[in-house]
Order: C-alpha cells, then structure tokens, then sequence
C-alpha cells in the first residue's frame, strides 16, 4: 500500500507544533499501525531526520501507553481496539492519514504525538484506592460472598486501560467515564463502601483541578473507549456523588 | 566470594515461620529516618513500594514508562496459583511447592519454593481486601481454573485480564502512599546505574526519559523488581520497552547473574506473519483447557495449506496428527509449556507445519464447540443432532470462556476462531534466570535486593502458568518487606547517604560517557538493525533446541555484533530531550552483553533441563525415546556468574541445589 501521512510534530512542550506530509510505500495489511509508524521512523532516521514520537509498550492493547488521534477518532477507525491492535488492513491503498495527539487541557503535549497524562495519577491519588495494609491476616478471601452480577460488573468497570481516549473523543475533554469507572468498580463491592462518600468527593475535586470539563451525555466517550467502558458507570458516580453531598 | 544461600536450619515446613520470629525488626520512628529506592512498578515492585510506605519507610520508586500502572506484568492473562484448596480437590502448600518443584525441572531451591507455596494464600486475601475483582461463581465464592502441568484447580483469574486486576490493585496500593508522600513517584525515569558505598548497595543513577536530566539518588537499600530480559530475541511477548538494563549494570557492579539461559518458549503465541513484525502476541494456555493442537498427518497435506490450495476444515479427521494427544496420552494438550513448545517445533520442522511460513501449527476449537454445543442443547431441550444449532450454541459458550482472546486473534490474523482453527507457534515469554539472590532475596550485593522476574529463584528450568503473577506478589507483599527490615535495622543510625560523595561522581560520569558516546557515534544504521539481527542469532542458536556447535557460533557472532554496534550504530537526536532512539540503544548495548552470557551459560549446561534442551541430552531409547534428558549427577546446581569485564571472561560459581524433601525423578508426562 502507499499511503500519505500527515502527522503532528512538535519539538517540545514550550514549541508551536505543525501538521508534516510524509509519504509512505510498501505498508502490508498485516502490519498494526504501530508497525507502520515504525516503518516510517527507520525511514526517517536512515534520511537523518528524527523520528516521530509516541507512546507504546505493550503492542497488545492492555497497557494504555499508545494515544492516536487517527483521522479524527482516538484510536482510529475500528471499535474496541487501541491503537497498537489497528491494522493497515482497514486502510486502502491511496489513502491519506491524519494523526494527531490527544488534546485536552488536562493532556499537554510533551513531543509529537507523546501527551502528559500524569493528571490522571494525581485523580488516582486522590481516592482510587481501598485503604487495607498488607499484612498476612488479612480475611479470608472467601469471608464475603459478592454476588455475580455485582463482581462482573465491577470487573468490567475496572478493564479501563487509562489510555484517555474518552477525554481525547469529548468536545468538554471530560474525564468522566475514567473517573467513573474506579468509582464505580469499588462502589459495587463491598469492601468499597467504607471510603465511597471520601473518594467520590476527592476523586471529582481533583478531576475538576486538573482541567478537565463536564459531561453533556454525548456518549463519544463510549463509542471510541477501547475497552467499552459503559456510560452507565458516569449515571452510578452521578449517583455516588449527590449521595455524598447531601451527607458531606 | 562464595555462594551461601542463607536458607534458616530446621524442617522446611518451619523455616519462614523460625526466620520471621527471628529477625530483627526496625520501629516505627526509626523507619521514617530510612529511605528505599525501588526500580520497577510491576506486580513485584509496585506491591513492594506500597507495603515498604505503609511500614513507614520512605520509599522512591521509579517507573520508565509514563504510570506506574503500564508495566509489563498488566498483561498478564491467564491467572494466578493459590494453594486454598477452596475446591477441595486436594490441593496444599505442600502440593503447591511439590508441583512447582517438578514443573521446574528440580532446578529450584526447596525452601525458597516452600516460602512461596506458604504464602500464596495471603495473595488472594490481600487483593480480595484491595477490591481486586476476581471471577465468582453464583454462590458468590472465588472461582478457579486448571492450568497446565498440575491435577488440581488453584487459578484464580479475572476473564483474561488477571494480570491488570492484580497490578492495578498494586497501583491503588502504592496511589494511596503516593498521595500520602510516603511514596515519591519517578515516572519516565530510567536507571543506568547502581552506586556502591563501601559495598552496599546505596543508590541509582537515573535518565529522566524527557528532559534527558541524568539524575542522582540515594537510599538505605535498593530493590529491583525490573522484570525479564526476553527482549534480547527481538521478537518475544514481552513489552517494547522491557529491558534488561537494571539488572545488567547491577551485574556490572558485582551482583552474579544466574541461569541466564533458562527461558520460556511459550507455546501458544501468533504466529510471526513478516519481517515487519515488532511483538509477538500470546493467547492463554487456558486454551488449551479447550483447544486441540494438530497439524496434517500427511505432508502434501501441509505443502497445499501453505500454498493456499487447501483449507484445514477440509482436512479429513483421520488426516489429522494431535501429536500432543499422540504422544503424551496421560496429559494430552495440557502437558507444560517447555514440552508443548518442543513438541511444535518438531513437527514443523519436520515438514507438517501450516501458515505461508511453515511455522504454524493449529489450535482447533471445533470438537469443544461441538462438546458444549450438545450439552447446552439438552439442557434446554433442544434438538442435539440439529448440527447449525448446535454449533452455534456451543460457539457462545466459547465466546463466554474465551471471547477477549478470540476478538484479539481475529483483529491481528483477520481469521474468524470461531469457524477455522487458529494457528499458533512457540514464542519467548518469560525468563527463569536472573540475578542470583539468597532466600532474603538479596544479590550478591549488599543492600541491593532483587524481586519477581528480575530474580532466579523460584521456578528452575520451567515455570508452571500462573506462577509468575504469584511469585511478584509474594516477593513484594510478603517476602521482601521482612527480609529487607532484617538488613535495614543495621542502618538506624546510618543518616541519610549523600550524594555527593566520589562514588556517585564516579557513576554518574559513567552513565554520561556512555550516553555521550552513543549520541556522538555518527555510525550508519538503526538501532533496530542491530536487535534485529541479536535476536535471529538467538532464536537460530540459542532458542528452543540447542547444541554445542551453535552455541559456540552464537558466543563469536554476537561478540562481533557489539563490536559493530558501537561502530555503527546511528542515533539521531539530542540528549537533553526525549529521545527513544537514545534510550533504545541503551538497552540493547546490554542485550549484547547479555546474549553472550545467554549462550556461555548455555553451553556450559551440556544437559537438558525445563526450557533449556541441549541436543546432545536426550534418552536414546525406552519409553522416554527422543525426551528430554537431565544429568543430576552434573549439573544439579545453580550457575551464578560474575562479571569480568567482557561476558566471555564471566567466572561461574556452583550453588549446589539440595533436595531434602523431594526425590529427583524424570519428569514424565507420558
């Protein structure tokens, strides 16, 4: 396949970044997208150019390091996948790429395609946690029954990668379906309820503190959510919250 | 420097508990005076920073990629062992250590197994407690799998994201000391160095990835919970980013490097599709709960797969080889990894195997489908010799068991699971050896610890599925944060360690010639050009079947490739900015170093043993015909290696392996 690239570069947090045209031939429809950007980064360092930076570790879709904005859609065209598992196959022969960094406000932009998403530790910090110190008498595993529905629920609220492509796909870059869903995961077990009015508060300050916007229901978080995050964890937060209020 | 284990006197079933009551203990006030530097945040390093801050230490952990919840071990699939027999299907701690021992090729240390096996239990308490959400069954209670080369079910497992739930549980940990402070968080930042303070262990020299700062830390002990080296074949399951850098400049420093050679080929990957490949994908041995493994019993057959002139569903059942089944009746697809894996490339490389490459082989879910399919048809009254229904009710069962993998295969090979088998093939994914450590899990440093797959202790020539998760946890959460108290309650007067002192500026230039000489190289080609090449010679020399000759080759040609490297070797960019291409030249200047250990080590086991099979080793008649052969008389001990400068200079110490409670057996799967 030849393909036309154009692609977001900027030297550095402080420097005015700009859209470049990289042409590009030979790309298999076996190769991930990654392995293309690779590709074209060989390409560049043989020419004696730098090549462009991105995140990506695992290639595997688990780790939530790779954060494309592909032709306009975080991730790029198929649902459910993250960057690193998007194949050139859906991709045509011709066609012209564009890719861009996540932009937000919370997300500054470090080099290239490469954002700082340090902001969503700190909303970690504030309340993403069960306060239990390890020690070896801990109770057994199997003292509190959890229902299944229930656990498969908080598992699936717990799958979130932190990728960021919910705030990357909302108009207000809200983080709300992050947010949410360790919210969520830990309002649906028991051991979560201790901490629920202190972390939802914290979490949602800190939220707001870090730049991020509201939520208007779009729902676009949900559709490119490589993970398939629900929406339904953003209406239990909503719920978790104005219960805490009212007992704050 | 002779090797002494440490293992505490008595019967093993007492051991931890005699140690624990024994040890010295640091209080609470003394311990705020004391700091520990942990490198690494996954499941080993994040639940040992969290545990060491909530005992009151101040802890600096440093991660190189941009949150301490992207290590590798999130990917993680399949599950992890716990002797609870919650079951009741006889499981035991005794059970547990016995069947890691066997798995292992009785290449491990009994007490250190022992340990393990002890404290597995207060795993799953632990990460229960963290709001980690394992599956349930309807009654509520935790759920279990079987894994491979064991009887019993003691996998606990999230779907197929057991890995993520437990390291997130770990990052919730650690996010609670870091909003507290007692956890000060270095993310981007990788380490170059270890710096040694009248020979202890006192600090790190780091790169913050983004500025290219090289930095200067100092602590009372240092721990690393760095992960596996598999990156030296290029192409393994392991993330793009792990390395073996940390555990490579701690060798450098004096810390022995033991079994080198002992990796695992994991059986059930993606096949490599080109030379464009950058990672290899697993898919779960849970599979093989499930799926059959076989290639076409006639070789025409295979020749018309691999031209494109014949599909496996059209291969009659007669015409099929499950050379598993065929030769390991008693354990069938579930034998343990190092033997599946083998067993592929055998036929392969017989001229059976599928894919354009030939180096494929299939993992067919038809007959499940077909299993489950009838059964879900009577207990709904349905029509069981409708074959359309039952196919599709048996094909939703699988979606249920297996479905986030199906969708992964389907997404990178663009083949349905569900209606042709998958094809798979042996890939590196785990590696046993690593930094030799005594039962405190201390290296051969003082002061400088080692934890999880950075370590070589516990699972010999082979590790058993979903024992790597339980061995990081138990390290970090239960293990280390005794043994490291013992060592520290020496340090309560010590103050805190300058940096200032030659020995940092000895280091820290160090770290800087290095980079200066990497960027100012001028060579001519890509860093990837040279890892490429260091892992085809490994994979050809040094991967599933060894020997002699090959392995001698292998010393030579990678020998000659570092040379070349450091001739060669471009990287454009700066050094006072983020720069990948920098870091990754890092990383493989000491994969070549390593990978000639890899081979030394290798050639120096002249038997074969868990994933290490050296051709000359195999039984030459009996049952056991063609299997691998271990030699107990010889090479019953641990290969720990000092470095001497170049790797081929690198002085072997013996640590003889004593089994006291296990009898050394051939390992048969018959």
């Amino acid at each position: 396949m030849k393909l036309t690239l154009k692609i977001w570069r900027q030297k550095n947090a402080q420097a005015k970044g700009q859209m470049v045209t990289y042409p590009i031939d030979g790309i298999d429809g076996d190769m991930s997208f990654l392995e293309m950007m690779d590709v074209l980064n060989n390409e560049l360092i043989n020419k004696g150019e730098e090549p462009v930076v991105f995140d990506h570790d695992c290639r595997e879709g688990i780790c939530g390091s790779c954060s494309m904005f592909i032709n306009g859609e975080a991730h790029g065209p198929d649902r459910l996948v993250t960057t690193c598992q998007l194949h050139m196959r859906k991709f045509k022969d011709g066609d012209t790429i564009t890719i861009e960094p996540w932009r937000a406000a919370g997300f500054p932009v470090i080099k290239d395609l490469m954002v700082d998403r340090s902001s969503f530790d700190r909303i970690q910090h504030a309340g993403g946690f069960i306060s239990i110190n390890t020690s070896g008498n801990t109770q057994d595993a199997n003292a509190i029954p959890i229902e299944k529905i229930d656990a498969d629920a908080a598992f699936d609220a717990a799958t979130c990668i932190g990728c960021g492509a919910c705030v990357a796909s909302c108009k207000n870059s809200s983080a709300m379906l992050f947010v949410s869903a360790k919210v969520s995961q830990f309002a649906l077990l028991p051991q979560g309820q201790v901490e629920a009015t202190d972390r939802v508060l914290n979490m949602v300050k800190q939220m707001d503190e870090e730049g991020f916007g509201n939520c208007t229901n779009t729902g676009a978080c949900e559709v490119e959510c490589p993970k398939g995050i629900s929406l339904e964890n953003i209406a239990r937060m909503n719920r978790e919250y104005l219960a805490a209020s009212l007992k704050g | 420097m002779a090797l002494d284990s440490k293992i505490p006197q008595g019967p093993l079933a007492d051991k931890w508990t005699n140690y624990k009551n024994e040890i010295n203990l640091v209080n609470p006030a003394n311990k705020r005076l004391i700091d520990v530097i942990v490198v690494g945040t996954g499941l080993a390093g994040g639940s040992a920073a969290a545990t060491l801050a909530e005992l009151g230490y101040n802890v600096k952990a440093f991660c190189f990629q941009d949150s301490p919840r992207r290590a590798h071990s999130i990917a993680a699939q399949g599950g992890i062992n716990a002797a609870k027999n919650y079951q009741g299907d006889g499981d035991s701690t005794y059970r547990l250590f016995y069947d890691t021992v066997k798995g292992g090729d009785y290449r491990s240390r009994e007490a250190n197994v022992y340990r393990l096996a002890e404290v597995s239990a207060n795993i799953i308490d632990q990460c229960v407690a963290q709001g980690v959400p394992f599956a349930r069954d309807y009654g509520g209670l935790l759920d279990n799998r079987s894994f491979g080369g064991v009887l019993v079910s003691r996998t606990f497992y999230a779907k197929g994201q057991t890995g993520q739930q437990l390291l997130l549980g770990a990052y919730s940990a650690m996010n609670r000391q870091i909003g507290r402070g007692k956890i000060k968080m270095y993310n981007r930042h990788e380490m170059l160095d270890i710096v040694k303070v009248d020979g202890k262990a006192r600090g790190i020299i780091t790169r913050n990835l983004i500025t290219g700062e090289i930095e200067r830390h100092s602590a009372h002990a240092v721990v690393l919970g760095t992960g596996g080296y598999g990156n030296v074949f290029y192409l393994s399951t392991n993330a793009m980013g792990s390395n073996v850098t940390a555990a490579w400049k701690a060798h450098k420093r004096g810390a022995y490097f033991a079994n080198p050679c002992y990796t695992q080929i994991h059986p059930t990957c993606i096949p490599v599709s080109g030379d464009h490949q950058s990672k290899l994908t697993l898919m779960s041995e849970s599979l093989r709960n499930d799926g059959r493994i076989w290639v076409p019993a006639k070789k025409e057959d295979a020749i018309a797969i691999r031209e494109g002139r014949l599909k496996p569903t059209e291969i009659k059942e007669e015409d099929r080889d499950y050379y598993l089944e065929r030769r390991y009746p008693a354990f069938g697809n579930l034998v343990p990894r190092d033997v599946a894996s083998r067993a592929a490339k055998e036929r392969c490389d017989a001229g059976f195997g599928v894919n354009k490459t030939g180096e494929a082989v299939y993992l067919d879910f038809a007959s499940a489908i077909q299993r489950y399919g009838k059964e879900q048809a009577y207990v709904r009254h349905l029509d069981a010799n409708d074959a359309a229904l039952v196919k599709k009710l048996g094909q939703e069962v699988v979606k249920t068991k297996y479905g986030n993998l199906f969708q992964m295969y389907e997404k990178i090979v663009d083949q349905d699971p569900y209606n042709t088998p998958m094809m798979i093939y042996p890939a590196v994914h785990y590696t046993m050896g690593g930094l030799w450590v005594d039962y405190n899990l201390q290296t051969s440093v003082e002061g400088l610890y080692a934890i999880g797959e950075a370590n070589f202790s516990d699972h010999g020539a082979n590790r058993l599925g979903a024992s790597a998760l339980m061995q990081g946890l138990a390290d970090g959460y239960f293990v280390l944060p005794y043994t490291i108290g013992h060592y520290l309650s020496n340090d309560i007067r010590t103050g805190p360690i300058s940096t200032d002192s030659k020995e940092f500026e000895e280091a820290e230039q160090n770290v800087r010639k290095q980079v200066g000489a990497l960027i100012n190289n001028n060579g001519s080609k890509p860093v990837d050009y040279f890892h490429k090449k260091l892992g085809k010679i490994m994979w050809n020399k040094c991967g599933m079947s060894r020997n002699a000759t090959d392995l001698t080759e292998a010393i030579e040609e990678i020998s000659a490739l570092r040379k070349e490297f450091y001739n060669e070797v471009r990287v454009p960019g700066g050094e006072d900015e983020y720069n990948e291409e920098l870091a990754k030249a890092l990383r493989v200047a000491d994969f070549l170093e390593l990978g000639e250990l890899f081979a030394k080590d290798a050639l120096t086991r002249n038997e074969s043993c868990g994933g290490h099979f050296r051709e000359e080793s195999v039984e030459l008649d009996g049952p056991q015909k063609g299997e691998a052969l271990r030699d107990d008389e010889n090479f019953t001990f641990v290969s720990a290696w000092e470095y001497k400068g170049e790797p081929k200079d690198a002085v072997l110490h013996k640590e003889e392996l004593i089994y006291e409670n296990i009898e050394l057996k051939q390992r048969s799967y018959k």
